[in-house]
């Protein structure tokens, strides 16, 4: 039963993901974007990453794919021609996409990974919360530094010359 | 079924789906969208490997990280896009070619 | 005088006439007098010279006097060519008659030539030709004679051809030497034969290597008539005599020099010298050609009008008897007749060439072109206005003619009596005295035409008759000279008797024994000659007084007309005039075939060889020469260097595509990178 669900979900993120970089419309990848998102959250999900899950869909479906969604709407030139969305770079992109692929792959068997065996917690919020605050508290601010540069930055470059 | 190789494979092809996403695409924001796909197969990394590491949560935290970068990056790339389309009026990244001999 | 001595006095006077030669051809227009006078100078030395020689012979009265001395000129080891002198009694007797008569023409020159264009190049070429005369005479082998027979033959070409400015000068200089060209080919194979059967040049050694019988039978008499033939063409024999009646282009005193008295008798001397090594075949023939040559000249000689003409066939009629003497056996007596008839017959050309320059003379004065100072017919009655030269010719007349007192007589009568001895010992061979004598006839009958035409009767234009005069004393004094020593004592001291050839001579030149085995000796010859010698002396003198009564009828007393004679045998006459068209006749059966062929040949070489073959392989080096320009052009420069430069551009330009400004592709070429690094890494 948990396999098949595992299978379901790996199915769906990897087709969508499929489907991002094969759309030929923009929106579609965006929607297609969409499902790989909501697909990673519930791999997260079966690595008993529930709290990751959680930000996942809120910060990634709701933030930054909302974002990329505005940002089509924006730059959507309706009277503009229909131009395809893949390059003339294609069979380049394929050759390097799949010989890294490979590489992965052949690297991922031959290893022999040590995996720990351990117990699946209640939660991890408290965890992730305490890390964060004592052991990665400067990350974690210098994190909110760049959230403050990013704010700033795309306010400074998106307004309209003066 | 539920190793940490399985999750591996999941995210070796994530990553690769991305980088194919990222060369080939013609539109700025569909670039974009490759390029987080690959940081969700690098989150997969992570998470899997705090799961099969003795639950090491650091793991976790990382990848929290990696999502906050994740957002501040996609706001600026987008000003970045839109400032590009208000210039040449299109977000073809091939017709920003200034800098062509 | 000791054989020393006469080797220093040989080489001076070998050599003195060619350091004239070349300090006249160098620097003898810049001379005062144009330098004659260092030609006169050697030649006169060298008469002095042989004088000396000639009276240390007569002291030391020794027949077979014999001095040789030579030195090596090329030896390669098994290959030996010796050059040297060979001095006896005939080598004396001859230097001093080339002396003599060398002087007499350098003397006789100075007035006849006097003003001539090219007057010190004559003298210079004198001396080249007194060289190469003397050479011929003092040489011990047969190769410094083939060496000097050349060059006598260039002299002679050079000298005949001395006013080149008239084209039958030119053509008769010519002639006589490719004349001579031709019968040196005979020549050069006597002489090669002999070399390749013996291995050497030397007369001794040949004589030696003939008697011992190491060439013999086919082969000698092969050689003999192949070097009789160099003499035939030198001595102007039949049928080589053509080039001799031209050579009187040239000027007169030359003509006495060379066409009567040396060069000519080179071939003479040449068969005398050889005489021990010719087989009885050779004799015979060089007897037929000599006695026919004799009798056939002489012929032509009756009805030419031109009077050097008259003395040039005389000459070669002359130099028959002398080789007829040589095939008879009585070569001695040839010899002998070479030198008295090198003193009458140089003193009748001295005296015609007076005769011509007083004619010359007068006729320019009345500034007449047309008549020809040599036409016997426009002379006439010269005997009271030029006496010397009328007196000295009528005793050089006797001479020839062989009347007794004269020194004529006495050698032709001793060749009639060695032609009456042989024929008497072969009579088979009976035309050989009937040749002989018929020519003594026919010779006094023309020798008098011509004095009584030149001298007696009426002159034919008397309004030029005025105005002649006798010759200054620098030509009439070698005519005095000369017909002096045409008087017979001179050769029979010191006995007196008119009769007899017996004298210093005939003590002193002794006939050598033949080397070929089964000929007859000397003293056989001697002994039929002696025999034979009453009848001869008797039938000569009648048929010399025939020959004169004859010519005194005709010309002189006009009783039987030459004209009337002459329309009855017109036939004969034409011939006679004509020189029986030796010339016509050797120019459309010799000369224009060959010529044709020639042309044949020139046209083989010319048009389609040169054509072809040779601008074809210029052509094939043009081609190649084209495509190595089209390689190096094209190929290297364009395809090689250009080409270079052009790829590297294009490459440039291609290179440059990679900056497509474009960030994906920079992206690419980043993994491309990277990809490469992991698969290295992997393996």
């Amino acid at each position: 039963m948990e396999d098949l669900a595992f299978g379901l979900i790996v199915a769906i993120t990897l087709g969508s993901a499929f489907m991002v970089v094969q759309g030929k419309q923009l929106l579609y990848s965006a929607i297609a974007l969409l499902f790989t998102l909501f697909g990673v959250a519930g791999l997260y999900i079966f690595m008993w990453a529930d709290f990751m899950a959680g930000v996942q869909i809120v910060i990634y479906i709701g933030g930054i794919l909302v974002l990329l969604i505005f940002g089509i709407m924006l730059t959507n030139k309706i009277t503009s021609v229909n131009i395809s969305h893949t390059s003339l770079q294609r069979g380049a992109g394929v050759l390097v996409a799949l010989s890294v692929l490979s590489f992965l792959v052949v690297m991922i068997g031959r290893t022999p990974w040590l995996e720990k065996t351990a117990l699946e917690p209640a939660q991890t919020a408290d965890g992730i919360g305490m890390l964060l605050m004592m052991e990665y508290l400067l990350p974690f601010e210098v994190a909110s530094l760049l959230l403050l540069g990013a704010l700033i930055g795309a306010a400074m470059l998106s307004r309209s010359v003066d | 079924m539920d190793s940490l190789q399985t999750y591996l494979f999941i995210s070796a092809i994530l990553f690769s789906l991305g980088l194919y996403g990222v060369i080939t695409r013609r539109n700025g924001i569909a670039v974009l969208m490759g390029i987080e796909l690959i940081l969700n197969s690098a989150n997969i990394n992570f998470i899997a490997f705090a799961r099969f590491g003795g639950m090491n949560l650091s793991g976790q935290v990382f990848a929290l990280f990696v999502i906050i970068m994740a957002a501040a990056e996609a706001a600026v790339a987008l000003a970045i896009i839109i400032n590009i389309f208000n210039n040449l009026q299109t977000v073809n990244i091939d017709e920003a070619q200034q800098l062509k001999l | 005088m000791t054989g020393d001595m006469l080797i220093n006095y040989a080489l001076a006077i070998l050599f003195l006439p060619l350091l004239s030669f070349i300090i006249l051809i160098l620097a003898g227009k810049r001379l005062p007098r144009q330098g004659d006078w260092v030609a006169i100078g050697s030649v006169l030395i060298t008469l002095v010279l042989s004088l000396a020689m000639f009276g240390s012979m007569l002291l030391s009265h020794d027949p077979g006097f014999s001095h040789e001395a030579s030195i090596d000129w090329m030896d390669l080891g098994a290959f030996r060519i010796e050059m040297g002198f060979l001095i006896d009694n005939i080598t004396i007797v001859m230097l001093l008659v080339v002396a003599l008569i060398s002087t007499m023409t350098h003397v006789f020159s100075i007035k006849y030539m006097e003003g001539d264009i090219r007057y010190s190049r004559y003298y210079a070429y004198l001396g080249l030709f007194t060289f190469s005369m003397n050479g011929i005479v003092l040489a011990n082998n047969l190769f410094s004679l083939y060496i000097c027979w050349e060059l006598v033959g260039v002299s002679s070409y050079l000298l005949i051809g001395h006013w080149f400015e008239k084209d039958s000068a030119a053509d008769a200089g010519k002639k006589a030497f490719l004349t001579n060209r031709v019968s040196d080919i005979g020549l050069f194979i006597g002489v090669m034969l002999i070399f390749t059967a013996l291995g050497t040049f030397n007369y001794g050694e040949i004589f030696q290597g003939v008697a011992q019988g190491d060439i013999a039978g086919t082969l000698l008499t092969l050689a003999g008539i192949g070097l009789f033939i160099g003499a035939i063409g030198k001595s102007a024999q039949f049928p080589l005599h053509i080039w001799l009646p031209d050579a009187m282009e040239g000027p007169t005193p030359v003509s006495a020099l060379m066409h009567a008295a040396t060069m000519v008798a080179a071939g003479v001397f040449l068969s005398v010298r050889l005489f021990p090594i010719f087989t009885s075949e050779v004799l015979l023939f060089i007897a037929y050609v000599g006695g026919f040559t004799a009798i056939f000249a002489a012929t032509i000689a009756i009805t030419q009008n031109d009077i050097k003409k008259v003395l040039a066939y005389s000459t070669v009629s002359q130099l028959g008897y002398m080789i007829l003497a040589v095939g008879t056996g009585a070569y001695i007596a040839g010899f002998f007749h070479l030198v008295t008839h090198a003193m009458f017959k140089a003193c009748l050309f001295y005296g015609s060439g007076s005769v011509i320059h007083a004619m010359h003379h007068t006729l320019q004065k009345k500034h007449d072109h047309d008549t020809d100072p040599q036409d016997m017919r426009n002379m006439g009655g010269l005997k009271s206005k030029m006496p010397v030269t009328h007196w000295t010719m009528v005793v050089a007349a006797l001479a020839i003619s062989g009347v007794p007192l004269f020194s004529g007589f006495l050698s032709k009568d001793a060749i009639l009596a060695g032609t009456l001895a042989f024929g008497a010992h072969h009579p088979q061979h009976f035309l050989l005295p009937i040749f002989g004598f018929g020519a003594a006839l026919i010779t006094a009958f023309y020798m008098f035409r011509l004095i009584f035409m030149t001298f007696h009767n009426e002159p034919k234009f008397p309004e030029l008759y005025d105005d002649i005069h006798e010759s200054p004393k620098e030509m009439t004094f070698p005519l005095v000279l000369l017909s002096t020593l045409s008087i017979f004592i001179f050769y029979t001291l010191p006995y007196f008797n008119p009769l007899s050839d017996h004298g210093w001579f005939m003590e002193l030149v002794k006939a050598k024994d033949s080397m070929v085995p089964g000929n007859p000796s000397a003293h056989e010859i001697a002994e039929g000659m002696h025999h034979s010698h009453t009848a001869t002396m008797i039938l000569s003198v009648l048929l010399a007084a025939l020959g004169i009564f004859l010519s005194w009828s005709v010309y002189l007393k006009k009783r039987i007309s030459a004209d009337a004679w002459a329309e009855k045998l017109t036939p004969y006459y034409n011939l006679s005039l004509n020189k029986y068209f030796f010339d016509e006749n050797y120019d459309k059966y010799l000369y224009q075939p060959l010529l044709r062929l020639a042309e044949r040949i020139s046209f083989i070489d010319w048009d389609l060889y040169d054509k072809y073959f040779i601008n074809g392989f210029g052509r094939v080096t043009k081609w190649l020469s084209f495509l190595t320009g089209r390689t190096d052009y094209d190929g290297l420069d364009q395809t090689i260097v250009d080409g270079l430069g052009r790829s590297i551009s294009k490459a440039g330009s291609s290179l440059k595509e990679v900056q497509t400004g474009r960030l994906q592709n920079y992206m690419l070429f980043a993994l491309f990178g990277v990809v490469i690094i992991l698969i290295f890494q992997s393996f």
